[in-house]
Protein backbone atom coordinates (compact mmCIF):
# COMPACT_ATOMS: atom_id res chain seq x y z
CA UNK A 1 0.00 0.00 0.00
CA UNK A 2 2.62 2.34 0.68
CA UNK A 3 4.79 1.19 -1.68
CA UNK A 4 2.56 2.10 -4.20
CA UNK A 5 1.42 6.00 -2.73
CA UNK A 6 5.53 6.52 -2.32
CA UNK A 7 5.35 6.01 -6.18
CA UNK A 8 2.97 8.15 -7.62
CA UNK A 9 2.66 11.03 -4.97
CA UNK A 10 5.96 12.20 -7.04
CA UNK A 11 4.07 12.52 -10.27
CA UNK A 12 1.50 14.82 -9.43
CA UNK A 13 0.79 15.41 -6.11
CA UNK A 14 4.54 16.40 -4.67
CA UNK A 15 5.88 16.58 -8.49
CA UNK A 16 9.61 17.78 -7.91
CA UNK A 17 9.20 20.84 -10.37
CA UNK A 18 5.50 22.18 -10.18
CA UNK A 19 4.61 21.67 -6.71
CA UNK A 20 8.24 21.25 -4.59
CA UNK A 21 9.95 23.50 -6.80
CA UNK A 22 13.16 22.18 -6.62
CA UNK A 23 15.63 21.39 -9.62
CA UNK A 24 15.23 24.60 -11.10
CA UNK A 25 18.47 24.89 -12.62
CA UNK A 26 18.31 21.62 -15.15
CA UNK A 27 14.79 22.13 -16.09
CA UNK A 28 15.43 26.01 -17.04
CA UNK A 29 18.80 24.89 -19.20
CA UNK A 30 17.51 21.46 -20.45
CA UNK A 31 13.96 22.32 -21.48
CA UNK A 32 14.68 23.69 -24.72
CA UNK A 33 13.81 20.47 -26.68
CA UNK A 34 12.40 17.10 -25.70
CA UNK A 35 15.33 14.84 -26.80
CA UNK A 36 16.93 16.77 -24.33
CA UNK A 37 14.42 16.57 -21.57
CA UNK A 38 14.14 13.26 -21.71
CA UNK A 39 18.01 12.43 -21.42
CA UNK A 40 18.07 14.63 -18.58
CA UNK A 41 15.46 13.09 -17.03
CA UNK A 42 16.47 9.89 -17.52
CA UNK A 43 19.58 10.49 -16.01
CA UNK A 44 18.74 12.17 -13.33
CA UNK A 45 16.14 9.81 -12.57
CA UNK A 46 18.97 7.12 -12.13
CA UNK A 47 21.12 8.59 -10.19
CA UNK A 48 17.99 9.24 -7.83
CA UNK A 49 17.14 5.41 -7.95
CA UNK A 50 20.64 4.61 -7.01
CA UNK A 51 21.36 7.16 -4.62
CA UNK A 52 18.22 6.60 -2.61
CA UNK A 53 18.65 2.87 -2.54
CA UNK A 54 22.43 3.44 -1.74
CA UNK A 55 21.73 6.34 1.37
CA UNK A 56 18.96 3.96 2.44
CA UNK A 57 21.39 1.37 3.14
CA UNK A 58 23.87 3.01 4.87
CA UNK A 59 22.12 5.44 6.56
CA UNK A 60 22.76 3.31 9.83
CA UNK A 61 26.21 3.66 9.59
CA UNK A 62 25.89 6.94 8.36
CA UNK A 63 27.04 10.26 11.27
CA UNK A 64 24.99 12.78 11.43
CA UNK A 65 27.26 15.33 11.34
CA UNK A 66 28.84 14.29 8.38
CA UNK A 67 25.49 13.21 6.20
CA UNK A 68 25.78 15.90 3.81
CA UNK A 69 29.42 14.76 2.28
CA UNK A 70 28.57 11.80 2.54
CA UNK A 71 25.55 12.12 0.11
CA UNK A 72 27.36 14.06 -2.30
CA UNK A 73 29.89 11.11 -3.03
CA UNK A 74 27.34 8.60 -3.40
CA UNK A 75 25.35 10.52 -5.65
CA UNK A 76 28.64 12.10 -7.41
CA UNK A 77 29.80 8.37 -8.01
CA UNK A 78 26.83 7.58 -9.70
CA UNK A 79 26.59 10.95 -11.60
CA UNK A 80 30.10 9.84 -13.19
CA UNK A 81 28.98 6.22 -13.49
CA UNK A 82 26.27 8.17 -15.63
CA UNK A 83 28.31 10.65 -17.55
CA UNK A 84 30.51 7.80 -18.62
CA UNK A 85 28.27 5.60 -20.30
CA UNK A 86 26.71 8.77 -22.02
CA UNK A 87 29.43 9.68 -23.39
CA UNK A 88 30.05 6.33 -24.50
CA UNK A 89 26.87 5.12 -25.55
CA UNK A 90 24.90 8.16 -26.53
CA UNK A 91 28.02 10.38 -27.31
CA UNK A 92 25.04 13.19 -29.16
CA UNK A 93 23.28 13.47 -26.35
CA UNK A 94 26.23 13.69 -24.18
CA UNK A 95 27.34 16.59 -25.81
CA UNK A 96 24.04 18.89 -26.13
CA UNK A 97 23.40 18.25 -22.01
CA UNK A 98 26.91 19.20 -21.77
CA UNK A 99 27.76 20.51 -18.37
CA UNK A 100 24.29 19.58 -16.74
CA UNK A 101 25.52 16.11 -16.58
CA UNK A 102 28.22 16.63 -14.17
CA UNK A 103 25.78 19.14 -12.23
CA UNK A 104 23.23 16.54 -11.22
CA UNK A 105 25.54 15.72 -8.60
CA UNK A 106 24.58 19.11 -6.81
CA UNK A 107 20.82 18.72 -8.34
CA UNK A 108 18.27 19.90 -5.37
CA UNK A 109 15.87 16.86 -6.29
CA UNK A 110 18.65 14.05 -5.55
CA UNK A 111 19.81 15.78 -2.10
CA UNK A 112 16.80 16.73 -1.62
CA UNK A 113 15.51 13.21 -1.35
CA UNK A 114 18.38 11.78 0.17
CA UNK A 115 17.90 14.00 2.85
CA UNK A 116 14.20 14.25 3.12
CA UNK A 117 13.08 10.64 2.25
CA UNK A 118 16.07 8.32 1.93
CA UNK A 119 17.57 8.70 5.06
CA UNK A 120 14.71 8.06 7.08
CA UNK A 121 12.95 5.49 5.14
CA UNK A 122 13.70 1.60 4.25
CA UNK A 123 15.04 0.42 1.01
CA UNK A 124 12.04 -0.74 -1.04
CA UNK A 125 10.29 2.84 -0.29
CA UNK A 126 13.28 4.70 -0.95
CA UNK A 127 13.13 2.93 -4.26
CA UNK A 128 9.49 3.76 -4.76
CA UNK A 129 10.37 7.20 -3.91
CA UNK A 130 13.45 7.79 -6.50
CA UNK A 131 11.38 6.27 -9.21
CA UNK A 132 8.28 8.53 -8.58
CA UNK A 133 10.30 11.41 -8.03
CA UNK A 134 12.48 10.82 -11.29
CA UNK A 135 9.52 10.12 -13.13
CA UNK A 136 8.23 13.62 -11.93
CA UNK A 137 10.90 15.35 -12.98
CA UNK A 138 11.13 13.46 -16.48
CA UNK A 139 7.40 14.12 -16.94
CA UNK A 140 7.94 18.13 -15.92
CA UNK A 141 10.61 18.32 -18.15
CA UNK A 142 9.22 16.92 -21.13
CA UNK A 143 5.68 19.25 -20.90
CA UNK A 144 7.86 22.61 -20.41
CA UNK A 145 9.97 21.17 -23.37
CA UNK A 146 7.41 19.98 -25.45
CA UNK A 147 6.22 24.13 -25.12
CA UNK A 148 9.40 25.46 -25.65
CA UNK A 149 10.09 23.42 -28.98
CA UNK A 150 7.11 23.71 -30.20
CA UNK A 151 7.17 27.28 -30.20
CA UNK A 152 10.50 28.06 -30.85
CA UNK A 153 11.62 25.72 -32.62
CA UNK A 154 8.53 24.48 -34.40
CA UNK A 155 9.46 21.02 -34.27
CA UNK A 156 8.63 18.24 -31.58
CA UNK A 157 10.93 15.23 -30.72
CA UNK A 158 12.73 17.10 -34.38
CA UNK A 159 9.56 16.07 -36.13
CA UNK A 160 8.39 19.13 -37.56
CA UNK A 161 4.83 19.60 -36.24
CA UNK A 162 4.35 23.43 -37.54
CA UNK A 163 3.07 24.52 -40.81
CA UNK A 164 6.23 26.02 -42.75
CA UNK A 165 4.37 29.47 -42.77
CA UNK A 166 5.12 29.46 -38.72
CA UNK A 167 8.06 32.38 -37.74
CA UNK A 168 9.45 30.58 -34.48
CA UNK A 169 8.92 32.70 -31.69
CA UNK A 170 12.71 32.46 -30.18
CA UNK A 171 12.30 33.94 -26.68
CA UNK A 172 10.84 30.85 -25.78
CA UNK A 173 14.25 28.88 -26.43
CA UNK A 174 15.61 31.75 -24.12
CA UNK A 175 15.93 32.10 -20.52
CA UNK A 176 12.93 34.32 -19.83
CA UNK A 177 10.65 31.62 -22.03
CA UNK A 178 11.85 28.68 -19.82
CA UNK A 179 10.62 31.09 -16.64
CA UNK A 180 7.24 32.01 -18.50
CA UNK A 181 6.25 28.80 -19.33
CA UNK A 182 7.32 27.15 -15.87
CA UNK A 183 5.54 29.89 -14.89
CA UNK A 184 2.40 29.12 -16.21
CA UNK A 185 2.29 25.46 -16.29
CA UNK A 186 2.36 26.31 -12.72
CA UNK A 187 -0.34 28.80 -12.18
CA UNK A 188 -2.20 25.78 -14.39
CA UNK A 189 -1.12 23.01 -11.72
CA UNK A 190 -2.69 25.38 -8.93
CA UNK A 191 -6.11 26.36 -10.84
CA UNK A 192 -6.82 22.69 -11.28
CA UNK A 193 -5.60 21.84 -7.99
CA UNK A 194 -8.17 24.56 -6.30
CA UNK A 195 -10.65 23.11 -8.41
CA UNK A 196 -10.51 19.76 -7.09
CA UNK B 1 -33.93 65.51 1.58
CA UNK B 2 -31.82 63.20 3.01
CA UNK B 3 -28.75 63.52 0.29
CA UNK B 4 -28.01 66.81 2.19
CA UNK B 5 -26.60 64.72 5.27
CA UNK B 6 -24.52 62.28 3.45
CA UNK B 7 -21.86 61.26 6.22
CA UNK B 8 -18.18 60.23 4.94
CA UNK B 9 -14.82 60.51 5.95
CA UNK B 10 -12.25 62.71 3.91
CA UNK B 11 -11.46 63.36 1.64
CA UNK B 12 -14.44 65.47 0.69
CA UNK B 13 -12.71 67.35 -2.44
CA UNK B 14 -13.00 65.56 -5.42
CA UNK B 15 -10.37 66.55 -8.45
CA UNK B 16 -12.46 65.78 -11.76
CA UNK B 17 -9.11 63.67 -13.24
CA UNK B 18 -9.98 59.92 -13.69
CA UNK B 19 -7.80 56.92 -15.36
CA UNK B 20 -10.53 56.72 -17.98
CA UNK B 21 -10.04 60.32 -18.41
CA UNK B 22 -5.84 60.35 -18.17
CA UNK B 23 -6.01 57.12 -20.72
CA UNK B 24 -7.49 58.58 -23.65
CA UNK B 25 -6.14 61.59 -23.31
CA UNK B 26 -2.78 60.14 -23.55
CA UNK B 27 -4.59 58.52 -26.62
CA UNK B 28 -6.11 61.85 -28.12
CA UNK B 29 -1.40 63.47 -27.20
CA UNK B 30 -0.21 60.19 -29.62
CA UNK B 31 -2.89 60.54 -32.28
CA UNK B 32 -0.55 63.14 -34.23
CA UNK B 33 2.53 60.92 -34.65
CA UNK B 34 0.03 58.40 -36.04
CA UNK B 35 -1.18 60.90 -38.90
CA UNK B 36 2.23 61.45 -39.62
CA UNK B 37 2.75 58.05 -39.81
CA UNK B 38 0.25 57.58 -42.39
CA UNK B 39 1.19 60.31 -44.13
CA UNK B 40 5.10 58.65 -44.57
CA UNK B 41 3.73 55.02 -45.11
CA UNK B 42 0.33 54.77 -46.28
CA UNK B 43 -2.70 53.36 -43.92
CA UNK B 44 -0.97 50.14 -43.22
CA UNK B 45 0.88 51.87 -39.92
CA UNK B 46 -3.02 52.83 -39.15
CA UNK B 47 -3.90 49.13 -39.84
CA UNK B 48 -1.27 47.89 -37.76
CA UNK B 49 -1.87 50.20 -34.74
CA UNK B 50 -5.45 49.70 -34.66
CA UNK B 51 -4.68 45.77 -34.62
CA UNK B 52 -2.55 46.08 -31.80
CA UNK B 53 -5.04 48.36 -29.95
CA UNK B 54 -7.51 46.25 -30.24
CA UNK B 55 -6.16 43.17 -29.15
CA UNK B 56 -4.98 44.46 -26.60
CA UNK B 57 -8.30 45.82 -25.17
CA UNK B 58 -9.44 42.10 -26.16
CA UNK B 59 -7.21 40.32 -24.61
CA UNK B 60 -7.63 42.17 -21.57
CA UNK B 61 -11.03 41.81 -21.48
CA UNK B 62 -10.77 38.07 -22.27
CA UNK B 63 -8.69 37.69 -18.60
CA UNK B 64 -10.68 39.59 -16.46
CA UNK B 65 -13.73 37.73 -17.37
CA UNK B 66 -11.79 34.39 -16.66
CA UNK B 67 -10.66 36.10 -13.66
CA UNK B 68 -14.01 36.64 -12.67
CA UNK B 69 -13.12 40.87 -11.77
CA UNK B 70 -14.87 43.55 -13.50
CA UNK B 71 -14.21 44.54 -16.93
CA UNK B 72 -12.51 47.94 -17.51
CA UNK B 73 -11.46 47.69 -21.42
CA UNK B 74 -13.17 50.97 -21.13
CA UNK B 75 -11.44 53.05 -19.06
CA UNK B 76 -8.87 53.14 -22.06
CA UNK B 77 -5.84 51.71 -20.68
CA UNK B 78 -5.28 48.89 -22.55
CA UNK B 79 -6.30 50.88 -25.79
CA UNK B 80 -3.44 52.76 -24.28
CA UNK B 81 -0.72 49.67 -24.41
CA UNK B 82 -1.93 47.79 -27.74
CA UNK B 83 -1.33 51.27 -29.20
CA UNK B 84 2.26 52.44 -27.66
CA UNK B 85 3.37 48.34 -28.54
CA UNK B 86 2.21 49.20 -32.31
CA UNK B 87 4.26 52.72 -32.38
CA UNK B 88 7.08 50.43 -31.20
CA UNK B 89 6.99 48.50 -34.60
CA UNK B 90 8.09 48.62 -38.31
CA UNK B 91 5.18 49.78 -40.29
CA UNK B 92 6.72 47.13 -42.55
CA UNK B 93 6.10 43.93 -39.93
CA UNK B 94 3.52 40.91 -40.86
CA UNK B 95 0.33 41.77 -39.44
CA UNK B 96 0.43 39.42 -36.57
CA UNK B 97 3.49 41.55 -34.77
CA UNK B 98 1.04 44.00 -32.92
CA UNK B 99 -1.27 41.21 -31.72
CA UNK B 100 1.02 38.96 -30.67
CA UNK B 101 2.97 41.77 -28.81
CA UNK B 102 -0.40 43.04 -27.67
CA UNK B 103 -1.53 39.96 -26.28
CA UNK B 104 1.97 39.34 -24.60
CA UNK B 105 2.30 42.58 -22.99
CA UNK B 106 -1.49 42.48 -21.53
CA UNK B 107 -1.20 39.29 -20.52
CA UNK B 108 2.27 38.50 -19.34
CA UNK B 109 2.96 42.47 -18.50
CA UNK B 110 -0.19 43.51 -16.74
CA UNK B 111 -2.84 41.10 -16.31
CA UNK B 112 -0.59 38.63 -14.48
CA UNK B 113 0.71 40.76 -11.57
CA UNK B 114 -3.02 41.65 -11.51
CA UNK B 115 -3.75 44.81 -13.88
CA UNK B 116 -3.70 48.37 -14.11
CA UNK B 117 -1.61 49.57 -11.14
CA UNK B 118 0.24 46.51 -9.98
CA UNK B 119 2.15 46.29 -13.28
CA UNK B 120 6.06 46.07 -12.27
CA UNK B 121 7.16 47.33 -15.59
CA UNK B 122 5.64 49.40 -18.47
CA UNK B 123 3.53 46.47 -20.53
CA UNK B 124 3.62 48.30 -23.94
CA UNK B 125 8.01 47.72 -23.77
CA UNK B 126 7.92 44.51 -22.50
CA UNK B 127 5.67 44.11 -25.06
CA UNK B 128 8.63 45.27 -27.54
CA UNK B 129 10.88 43.06 -25.59
CA UNK B 130 9.05 39.97 -26.56
CA UNK B 131 8.91 40.64 -29.24
CA UNK B 132 12.42 41.94 -30.19
CA UNK B 133 13.82 39.08 -28.88
CA UNK B 134 11.20 36.50 -30.96
CA UNK B 135 11.62 37.70 -33.83
CA UNK B 136 15.01 39.90 -33.93
CA UNK B 137 15.32 40.12 -37.74
CA UNK B 138 11.53 40.89 -38.08
CA UNK B 139 12.10 43.67 -35.79
CA UNK B 140 15.23 45.17 -36.77
CA UNK B 141 15.30 45.04 -40.44
CA UNK B 142 12.85 45.77 -43.72
CA UNK B 143 12.40 49.67 -42.19
CA UNK B 144 10.13 51.02 -44.88
CA UNK B 145 11.07 54.03 -46.97
CA UNK B 146 9.30 57.16 -45.90
CA UNK B 147 7.08 58.16 -49.32
CA UNK B 148 9.14 61.86 -49.70
CA UNK B 149 12.80 60.83 -48.13
CA UNK B 150 15.50 58.72 -47.51
CA UNK B 151 15.70 55.99 -44.61
CA UNK B 152 18.88 57.47 -43.05
CA UNK B 153 17.79 60.98 -42.95
CA UNK B 154 20.28 61.88 -45.54
CA UNK B 155 19.03 64.38 -47.66
CA UNK B 156 20.21 64.99 -51.50
CA UNK B 157 20.98 60.70 -50.87
CA UNK B 158 21.36 60.61 -54.63
CA UNK B 159 23.89 63.20 -55.06
CA UNK B 160 25.84 61.59 -52.13
CA UNK B 161 25.37 58.00 -53.08
CA UNK B 162 26.08 57.97 -56.44
CA UNK B 163 29.76 58.94 -55.40
CA UNK B 164 29.69 56.26 -52.64
CA UNK B 165 28.71 53.70 -54.70
CA UNK B 166 31.51 54.07 -56.99
CA UNK B 167 34.11 54.30 -54.03
CA UNK B 168 32.49 51.96 -51.78
CA UNK B 169 29.27 49.33 -51.71
CA UNK B 170 29.36 48.76 -48.40
CA UNK B 171 29.16 52.22 -47.32
CA UNK B 172 26.28 52.60 -49.54
CA UNK B 173 24.33 50.08 -48.45
CA UNK B 174 24.99 51.69 -44.80
CA UNK B 175 23.50 55.13 -46.11
CA UNK B 176 20.62 53.67 -48.06
CA UNK B 177 19.76 50.76 -45.99
CA UNK B 178 19.58 51.69 -42.40
CA UNK B 179 17.80 53.78 -39.43
CA UNK B 180 20.05 56.76 -38.48
CA UNK B 181 20.66 55.43 -35.33
CA UNK B 182 21.93 52.23 -36.90
CA UNK B 183 23.82 54.47 -39.46
CA UNK B 184 25.94 55.99 -36.51
CA UNK B 185 25.99 53.14 -34.74
CA UNK B 186 27.99 51.05 -37.40
CA UNK B 187 29.88 53.95 -38.50
CA UNK B 188 31.26 53.48 -34.58
CA UNK B 189 32.32 50.11 -35.27
CA UNK B 190 36.05 50.49 -36.18
CA UNK B 191 36.03 47.21 -38.32
CA UNK B 192 33.35 48.64 -40.33
CA UNK B 193 35.18 51.52 -41.20
CA UNK B 194 38.29 49.97 -41.95
CA UNK B 195 36.55 47.72 -44.22
CA UNK B 196 34.50 50.19 -45.83
CA UNK B 197 37.32 51.65 -48.03
CA UNK B 198 40.95 49.83 -48.47
CA UNK B 199 43.43 52.48 -49.01
CA UNK B 200 42.90 54.15 -45.63
CA UNK B 201 40.15 56.26 -46.89
CA UNK B 202 37.66 54.83 -44.42
CA UNK B 203 37.53 57.45 -41.55
CA UNK B 204 37.55 59.98 -44.19
CA UNK B 205 34.28 58.61 -45.16
CA UNK B 206 32.58 57.27 -42.34
CA UNK B 207 33.53 61.16 -41.00
CA UNK B 208 31.87 62.75 -44.22
CA UNK B 209 29.14 60.52 -43.47
CA UNK B 210 28.52 61.27 -40.21
CA UNK B 211 29.06 65.01 -40.52
CA UNK B 212 26.52 65.20 -43.38
CA UNK B 213 24.07 63.11 -40.92
CA UNK B 214 23.86 65.59 -38.03
CA UNK B 215 24.01 68.81 -39.92
CA UNK B 216 20.70 70.50 -40.17
CA UNK B 217 18.96 69.62 -43.45
CA UNK B 218 19.28 65.49 -41.97
CA UNK B 219 17.71 66.89 -38.62
CA UNK B 220 15.13 68.43 -40.32
CA UNK B 221 14.03 65.12 -41.73
CA UNK B 222 14.60 63.62 -38.15
CA UNK B 223 12.25 66.12 -36.70
CA UNK B 224 9.57 65.85 -39.05
CA UNK B 225 10.02 62.09 -39.16
CA UNK B 226 11.06 61.48 -42.91
CA UNK B 227 13.38 58.66 -41.93
CA UNK B 228 12.88 55.07 -41.33
CA UNK B 229 11.49 54.00 -37.98
CA UNK B 230 9.18 52.40 -36.15
CA UNK B 231 5.56 53.55 -36.61
CA UNK B 232 5.18 55.81 -33.47
CA UNK B 233 8.53 57.02 -33.17
CA UNK B 234 9.91 59.02 -36.37
CA UNK B 235 8.16 62.42 -35.93
CA UNK B 236 9.77 64.18 -33.44
CA UNK B 237 7.17 67.11 -33.76
CA UNK B 238 4.08 65.24 -33.89
CA UNK B 239 5.46 63.59 -30.54
CA UNK B 240 6.63 67.07 -29.13
CA UNK B 241 2.82 67.97 -29.66
CA UNK B 242 1.25 65.37 -27.75
CA UNK B 243 3.20 66.14 -25.04
CA UNK B 244 2.87 69.98 -25.32
CA UNK B 245 -0.98 68.56 -24.60
CA UNK B 246 -0.05 66.22 -21.80
CA UNK B 247 1.86 69.19 -20.17
CA UNK B 248 -0.58 71.79 -20.33
CA UNK B 249 -3.55 69.38 -18.81
CA UNK B 250 -1.35 68.78 -16.51
CA UNK B 251 -1.54 64.82 -16.99
CA UNK B 252 2.54 64.31 -17.38
CA UNK B 253 4.95 65.79 -15.39
CA UNK B 254 8.08 68.09 -16.86
CA UNK B 255 10.65 66.45 -14.44
CA UNK B 256 11.31 63.02 -16.25
CA UNK B 257 11.26 64.20 -19.90
CA UNK B 258 13.38 66.71 -18.92
CA UNK B 259 15.93 65.65 -16.85
CA UNK B 260 15.85 62.40 -19.31
CA UNK B 261 16.70 64.43 -22.28
CA UNK B 262 18.90 66.55 -20.75
CA UNK B 263 20.82 63.90 -19.60
CA UNK B 264 21.07 62.41 -23.35
CA UNK B 265 21.49 65.62 -24.29
CA UNK B 266 24.97 66.19 -22.26
CA UNK B 267 25.97 62.96 -22.58
CA UNK B 268 26.32 62.49 -26.07
CA UNK B 269 27.47 66.12 -26.71
CA UNK B 270 30.79 64.87 -24.63
CA UNK B 271 31.33 61.22 -25.93
CA UNK B 272 29.32 61.31 -29.30
CA UNK B 273 31.71 62.39 -31.85
CA UNK B 274 33.30 59.10 -33.43
CA UNK B 275 37.34 59.18 -34.33
CA UNK B 276 38.19 61.94 -35.97
CA UNK B 277 35.08 63.48 -36.58
CA UNK B 278 35.97 66.41 -34.06
CA UNK B 279 33.23 68.34 -31.84
CA UNK B 280 29.67 68.84 -33.79
CA UNK B 281 27.38 71.51 -31.83
CA UNK B 282 24.53 69.43 -33.90
CA UNK B 283 25.31 66.03 -32.39
CA UNK B 284 23.15 65.90 -29.20
CA UNK B 285 19.88 67.77 -31.38
CA UNK B 286 20.74 64.42 -33.24
CA UNK B 287 20.66 61.86 -30.78
CA UNK B 288 17.53 63.45 -28.46
CA UNK B 289 15.24 63.60 -31.92
CA UNK B 290 16.17 60.15 -33.38
CA UNK B 291 14.95 56.53 -32.77
CA UNK B 292 12.39 56.35 -30.04
CA UNK B 293 13.73 58.89 -27.27
CA UNK B 294 11.10 61.38 -27.63
CA UNK B 295 8.27 58.47 -27.45
CA UNK B 296 10.08 56.87 -24.66
CA UNK B 297 10.82 60.35 -22.55
CA UNK B 298 7.36 61.49 -22.75
CA UNK B 299 4.77 58.88 -22.90
CA UNK B 300 6.76 55.59 -21.34
CA UNK B 301 9.19 57.09 -18.36
CA UNK B 302 5.93 59.17 -17.28
CA UNK B 303 3.85 56.07 -16.66
CA UNK B 304 2.58 56.53 -13.10
CA UNK B 305 2.62 52.81 -12.22
CA UNK B 306 6.20 52.07 -13.58
CA UNK B 307 7.53 55.77 -12.14
CA UNK B 308 8.55 56.94 -9.01
CA UNK B 309 6.29 58.97 -6.74
CA UNK B 310 8.83 61.29 -5.39
CA UNK B 311 10.27 64.27 -7.18
CA UNK B 312 13.84 63.53 -6.26
CA UNK B 313 12.68 59.82 -6.69
CA UNK B 314 11.95 61.12 -10.71
CA UNK B 315 15.07 62.76 -11.33
CA UNK B 316 16.54 59.97 -10.56
CA UNK B 317 14.91 57.64 -12.39
CA UNK B 318 15.33 60.37 -15.67
CA UNK B 319 19.20 60.44 -14.93
CA UNK B 320 19.35 57.08 -14.99
CA UNK B 321 16.96 56.31 -18.33
CA UNK B 322 19.18 58.89 -19.56
CA UNK B 323 23.02 57.33 -18.67
CA UNK B 324 21.34 53.70 -20.12
CA UNK B 325 20.32 55.11 -23.13
CA UNK B 326 23.45 56.64 -24.17
CA UNK B 327 25.54 53.67 -22.88
CA UNK B 328 23.38 51.42 -25.17
CA UNK B 329 23.29 54.00 -28.18
CA UNK B 330 27.27 54.32 -28.03
CA UNK B 331 28.58 51.13 -26.45
CA UNK B 332 26.41 48.34 -26.40
CA UNK B 333 25.12 46.46 -29.21
CA UNK B 334 21.86 47.48 -30.18
CA UNK B 335 21.83 51.43 -32.28
CA UNK B 336 18.81 52.07 -29.84
CA UNK B 337 18.39 51.70 -25.56
CA UNK B 338 15.33 53.91 -24.86
CA UNK B 339 12.91 50.48 -24.29
CA UNK B 340 15.46 48.86 -23.14
CA UNK B 341 16.90 51.12 -20.01
CA UNK B 342 13.13 52.52 -19.22
CA UNK B 343 12.53 48.89 -18.51
CA UNK B 344 15.60 48.52 -16.37
CA UNK B 345 14.65 51.66 -14.57
CA UNK B 346 10.87 50.30 -14.24
CA UNK B 347 12.52 47.93 -12.13
CA UNK B 348 14.52 50.06 -9.54
CA UNK B 349 11.38 52.20 -9.05
CA UNK B 350 10.27 49.98 -5.44
CA UNK B 351 14.25 51.33 -4.49
CA UNK B 352 14.15 54.76 -5.79
CA UNK B 353 11.28 55.33 -3.68
CA UNK B 354 12.31 54.09 -0.67
CA UNK B 355 15.27 55.56 -1.04
CA UNK B 356 14.30 59.15 -1.81
CA UNK B 357 10.95 59.11 0.49
CA UNK B 358 10.63 62.55 2.24
CA UNK B 359 11.16 62.61 6.06
CA UNK B 360 7.84 63.37 8.09
CA UNK B 361 8.68 66.97 10.02
CA UNK B 362 10.45 66.36 13.15
CA UNK B 363 10.50 62.72 12.60
CA UNK B 364 14.06 61.71 14.21
CA UNK B 365 16.20 58.78 12.60
CA UNK B 366 16.28 56.19 14.75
Amino acid sequence: MSFVKELTKGIIKENPIFVIVLGMCPTLATSTSVNNAIGMGMAATFVLVCSNIFISLIKNITPDKIRIPVYVVVIASFVSIVDMSMAAYVPALHKSLGLFIPLIVVNCIILGRAEAFANKNNVLNSIADGVGMGLGFTLALTVVATIREILGNGTWLNIKVMPNTYDPMLITLLAPGAFITLGFLMALMNMLKEKK
Amino acid sequence: MKDKYIVSSAPHFHDKTTVKNVMWNVVIALSPALVFAVYYWGFRSLLLTLLGAVSAVVTEAAIQKMRKVPISVADGSAFLTGMLLSYNINPGAPWWMPIMGSVFAIAVGKQVFGGLGNNPVNPALLGRAFLLASWPSLMTSGWLKPKTGSLSGLNDLDAIAINLQSLSPKAYDLVTGATPLKVVQTLRDSSFVASINGNGEGINLANRIFTNITEMAALKNLFWGNIGGCIGEVSAFALLLGAAYLLYKNIIEWRIPLFYLGTVFVLTAVFGPIKGSGYSPMLPFFHIFSGGLMLGAFFMATDYTTTPLTKNGRIIFAIGCGLLTVVIRLVGGYPEGVSYSILFMNVMTPLIDKLTMPKPFGRIKK
